[in-house]
């Protein structure tokens, strides 16, 4: 029975398609970062590499809720403004960036999934980001 | 009362005709658009550069230097390409490229460099200082790299920035995009009005 149940679980996680609610990756500024920054604290929100998925999350939106203009990543957007980014092709793509002290920004978007093995291994790349995002939030 | 219903009927309208098409766009969107930062720059034409003098087109922006070895040759040629795919509505279209290196691009030098891609392209310089402000106004990084050989090279904020016919900041394209992708979302923005 267990092993039944394992290989139901490993079918699953390879074969049944992918769907998620949205296909944007969210980042945003909370209100009060700039006066936080002012205020000595060192605020990261975005990484300096984003992993997307083609045709999963494959839509960056970075959105400004604080009160003064912010760069973010490659854009400056205004209070209350969101940049909504696209990706249809699966390639590295690098930004010039001044609010990363590389200078640099990327976006790694990888190809879509194909059942089997590479489904599940973002299945499970998923599962365990979602564990850290978690952990790092409790 | 019946009058007040049907204008708040007619209200959503305008927002949901233009929500579809924004959304389509290959480039990145900034939603809601706000007025791009203005710029008074010396226009390679002769007259100052400014975004108030295209109003009623629509303006894509770059950023580059005319020594550049790759990204900008490949940027304009891509332009140059979309103009021509447009047909008449070319005319709705003007690129204005703006130096990230003011040493070695003076007007006389913007003027036959982008005369080579197309004669009605613009370019924009000014003093170093000047011309950094617009930068950060954009977001913009420019950053010069000493060359083995001698010189120096600038690597610089590749993307090429769509300013709408009211002057307002819509998109901002990545570099690598073709042709056809520009023309893609210039259909759809002017179609838009």
């Amino acid at each position: 029975m267990p092993v039944a149940a394992v290989a139901a679980g490993v079918a699953w996680a390879g074969f049944c398609p992918i769907e998620l609610a949205t296909r944007d990756e969210l980042f945003e500024i909370p209100p009060g970062t700039y006066a936080r920054r002012m205020a000595g604290d060192k605020v990261e929100i975005l990484p300096d590499r984003i992993d997307l998925t083609l045709a999963l999350n494959d839509v960056l939106l970075l959105r400004n809720r604080d009160e003064v203009p912010q760069q973010f990543g490659p854009v400056v957007i205004m209070p209350g403004q969101s940049f909504r980014l696209p990706f249809e092709v699966a390639s590295t793509y690098s930004f010039a960036c001044s609010a990363h002290a590389s200078g640099q920004f990327a976006v790694v978007v990888a190809p879509t999934p194909e059942p089997g093995w590479q489904r599940m291994r973002w299945r499970w790349k998923q599962w365990s980001k979602r564990s850290i995002d978690r952990k790092a939030t409790s | 009362m019946r009058r007040r219903a049907l204008l708040l009927a007619a209200l959503p309208l305008p927002a949901l005709a233009a929500a579809p098409s924004a959304a389509r766009l290959k480039a990145g969107v900034f939603e809601p658009a706000q007025p791009a930062p203005e710029i008074a720059l010396k226009g390679s034409d002769g007259s100052e550069l400014k975004l108030a003098r295209f109003k009623g087109k629509f303006v894509l922006l770059v950023f580059g230097f005319t020594n550049c070895p790759e990204v900008c040759p490949t940027t304009l040629a891509t332009l140059t390409q979309a103009r021509k795919e447009l047909g008449a509505d070319a005319s709705d279209v003007q690129v204005v490229f703006l130096t990230v290196d003011p040493e070695r691009d003076d007007l006389a030098r913007l003027r036959t460099y982008l005369a080579a891609f197309d004669s009605s392209f613009v370019g924009g310089t000014d003093t170093p200082e000047r011309l950094a402000a617009v930068q950060k106004r954009y977001g913009v990084v420019a950053t010069k790299v000493p060359m083995p050989g001698g010189g120096y090279a600038v690597n610089h904020t590749s993307s090429v920035y769509l300013i709408d016919r009211a002057g307002r900041l819509r998109a901002m394209m990545p570099y690598g995009h073709e042709a056809k992708d520009f023309v893609h979302d210039l259909k759809l923005l002017l179609a838009a009005k």
